[in-house]
């Protein structure tokens, strides 16, 4: 069907864009740059800000990420009043916002700051007067909150109901007092928020921030009898250059892995090791599940802001999830048995640093059953944005890097194990195990591709010699809640369903480079981000984690073969039921 | 203890009748508040679950409105009017005697239980201003002076 295109005048120039489309949109055509702070394309799209007033001969000035095109149009963009209004917007939510940029992790990177930059802005205290301060709520171990930054924009709010359909945060209060708070002032801690972080990825300025754990890190890498192991997940190579101003998608794991080094770590592993050996015990986990009468659907247990909503909103669905560890707790797990054997490095000598794209894996971390060799199995974890902002902290050039090396014995992987950071990677890389394992022939295309691309929920049939099963995969913990009501009334029936509790996967996780809602109206980084792993699984020679070398080594070595008692004992969890309110 | 099983009971009522209606929460938080007296916080966490609304939203609006309360208000509600006429006729300082007679603030309620203070916007009396209201009982022309006569016949 043709869509029908509205002709109209912005700033003098002509355009022609789809009917529907918003005037903020269509002003891009224009080469015409309107501010925003509250819209955030698809989540927040409430007009409530006011920065992005146009003129188009109204009584009042309209807010243009609200306004539909109309034809012929005429908008302004540029006139005295409109920039007056704008800075005056501006001063006022400066009026009420503790300006303190040189202790903001967000400084230069803050849609705030950029705004007050190029509208021209002073001191921003043209409205001198009352200013609220709030209590810093640094309780979670993964987020962060500090009101006193807050610029009451409702874009976490939005993202936690409506993307993550948890809803722990929302406006309290109203007028002067408005602020972003947790109901009866409970902690995020208290309330049953999974950690995900993607309040942070979406907030415009540094009022929402992960749990830092750098120092930690830093004081491990100055104590000379610690021997310090780090790993890095997938999808953090895929962004790592974005804070660095390489361009959205450029991967970067061989600056990454020398940059590592540099800092000091002992030994550089690459979780994607993990990811290939979580592909064998969950593949046998699900093909055991299959033939022998096991809990279906299984679902996927790699994220665990998805297994932290299940157990609190889903909890009728702990039987379904996979009991595997994600990937960085069974590398955890097996650094510190086998890699500690095989090195001979007392245990409590020993040190796992895990760089996440995720702010979740810090709970997850701290959960007392993943402690397989009577400690914790990771000792911490940090996000993509705090490896940056150490790497900068240790004067390291990162784009003029040589490429280097990850370590052996634990970092030779697969494709499969690389597109684990992209929704529909672990479901493909389970399904390429699971065809050979099961037919013994050797699979001929290993693309699954109606499980690849951004959608919320892609459904897939899948024939395997002579099992035929259904699969679903799933991101954004409330696409996961929706499904999971469709399982439970028998609407819908499957086998096996992988859930990644953030939109677009890890590639977009909570822990990642913050993508402005300006570069977000034109670029999708969950696309973007993912087609850099997906890049760099089609250039690789081996695709399949059950042909991993190493994996093969490993339990020939060490743990037997997949589901083994040993393997059950490393590699396997159990999940608890949790209150959605305690307090 | 039955009394407030029998409470609860009328509560789930109320959100089983109006469980699929459109805009369904401000009707049975006010409801809610005339069963109980207040919207306390497992209050407000039933008729979350029951409705299928975060605890946030029902949080939110219990404290964006004035007339939503989230403790048990005193025996005794006074309302003091700040309306423009009250206003000009002296009313603050009424109010500002009665916290100081009570001891509680504006907003609060005493500790006894006993009286419940709050300042509200014109109440339509402005020929009696100052005026000032407890529970149903209409006081005006009062002054600060008047305040502890006043408050003495509610004492015993």
């Amino acid at each position: 069907m043709d869509e029908r295109m509205i002709p109209l005048m912005i700033d003098g120039i002509k355009v022609e864009v789809p009917e529907g489309t918003t005037v903020l949109e269509a002003a891009k055509k224009a080469h015409v740059k309107i501010p925003t702070l509250c819209f955030l394309k698809d989540v927040n799209e409430i007009g409530a800000c006011r920065m992005c007033v146009v003129d188009y001969g109204a009584r009042a000035l309209q807010a243009a990420c609200v306004l539909q095109v109309a034809p012929n149009m005429i908008i302004r963009t540029n006139t005295p009043e409109v920039r007056e209004a704008r800075r005056t917007v501006l001063e006022l939510i400066l009026s009420n916002h503790d300006k303190k940029c040189l202790s903001c992790v967000r400084s230069q990177n803050c849609e705030l700051q950029k705004l007050s930059v190029e509208l021209g802005i002073e001191n921003g205290d043209e409205f001198k007067g009352e200013q609220n301060t709030y209590d810093v709520d640094n309780v979670s171990p993964c987020v962060v909150r500090d009101n006193n930054k807050c610029i009451l924009c409702r874009r976490c709010v939005s993202t936690c109901i409506d993307a993550q359909g948890c809803g722990v945060i929302g406006p309290v209060q109203r007028g002067f007092k408005t602020s972003i708070e947790s109901p009866w002032n409970l902690h995020l801690n208290d309330m049953a928020c999974i950690g995900c972080g993607q309040c942070i990825t979406n907030c415009p300025v540094g009022a929402l921030y992960e749990k830092e754990q750098i120092d930690i890190v830093w004081d491990m890498l100055a104590d000379k009898d610690l021997h310090v192991v780090v790993q890095t997940a997938p999808a953090v190579r895929a962004a790592l250059g974005e804070e660095f101003g390489l361009p959205m998608g450029t991967n970067v794991t061989g600056q990454m892995a020398e940059a590592l080094r540099r800092m000091g770590f002992d030994k550089v592993f690459d979780t994607n090791f993990g990811a290939d050996l979580t592909i064998m015990e969950e593949a046998t986990e699900l093909i055991d599940r299959l033939k022998n009468g096991g809990v279906l659907p299984m679902i996927t247990s790699c994220s665990p802001g998805w297994v932290k909503y299940c157990e609190t909103y889903h909890p009728d669905f702990i039987p379904n999830l996979s009991s595997c560890k994600s990937p960085h707790e069974m590398m955890g797990a097996v650094i510190k048995s086998y890699y500690a054997q095989t090195m001979n490095i007392p245990i409590d000598k020993l040190r796992v640093v895990s760089v996440m794209p995720c702010t979740a894996k810090k709970f997850e971390a701290k959960r007392p059953e993943l402690a397989a060799n009577g400690m914790p199995d990771v000792d911490a974890v940090i996000t993509t944005r705090e490896l940056a902002k150490m790497i900068k902290t240790a004067g390291i050039d990162f784009p003029s890097l040589p490429e280097g090396t990850f370590d052996p014995l634990l970092s030779e992987a697969s494709g499969a194990g690389v597109i684990f950071g992209a929704t529909g990677g672990v479901m493909e890389a389970a399904l390429r195990t699971a065809y050979e394992t099961l037919t013994g022939k050797e699979l001929q295309k290993l693309d699954f591709s109606d499980v690849r691309g951004t959608q919320g929920i892609k459904e897939a049939s899948v024939e395997i010699g002579n099992l035929k099963f259904n699969v679903a995969v799933v991101n954004g913990t409330a696409n996961a809640g929706q499904l999971l009501e469709q399982v439970r009334s028998g609407k819908k029936n499957y086998q096996f369903i992988e859930v990644m509790g953030c939109p677009g996967g890890c590639v977009t996780g909570g822990g990642q480079p913050v993508v402005s809602a300006q570069t977000r109206l034109t670029v999708d980084p969950r696309k973007v981000r993912a087609g850099a792993l997906y890049q760099a699984d089609a250039g690789m020679k081996l695709r399949k984690s059950h042909e991993n070398p190493s994996i093969k080594k490993l339990y020939e070595d060490f743990l037997e073969k997949p589901n083994s008692h040993k393997a059950h004992y490393l590699l396997h969890t159990h999940y608890t039921k949790r209150p959605k309110y305690s307090k | 203890m039955a009394e407030n099983a029998q409470k609860y009971e009328k509560l789930d009522q109320i959100i089983r009748q109006h469980k699929d209606e459109p805009g369904n929460l401000m009707p049975v938080m006010q409801e809610a508040q005339e069963i109980f007296g207040c919207v306390p916080l497992d209050v407000q966490e039933r008729i979350a679950d029951g409705l299928g609304v975060t605890l946030s939203e029902v949080y939110g609006v219990a404290t964006f409105y004035s007339q939503f309360a989230l403790e048990p208000k005193g025996k005794y509600v006074i309302s003091v009017c700040l309306g423009t006429a009250c206003y000009v006729k002296g009313s603050q300082q009424v109010l500002d005697k009665i916290c100081e007679e009570l001891g509680t603030a504006s907003g609060k309620t005493s500790d006894d239980g006993m009286f419940t203070i709050q300042a509200t916007r014109c109440i339509g009396a402005c020929g009696l201003a100052p005026v000032m209201t407890i529970n149903d009982e209409v006081h005006g022309r009062i002054t600060a002076d008047d305040v502890p006569a006043i408050l003495g016949k509610y004492k015993v």
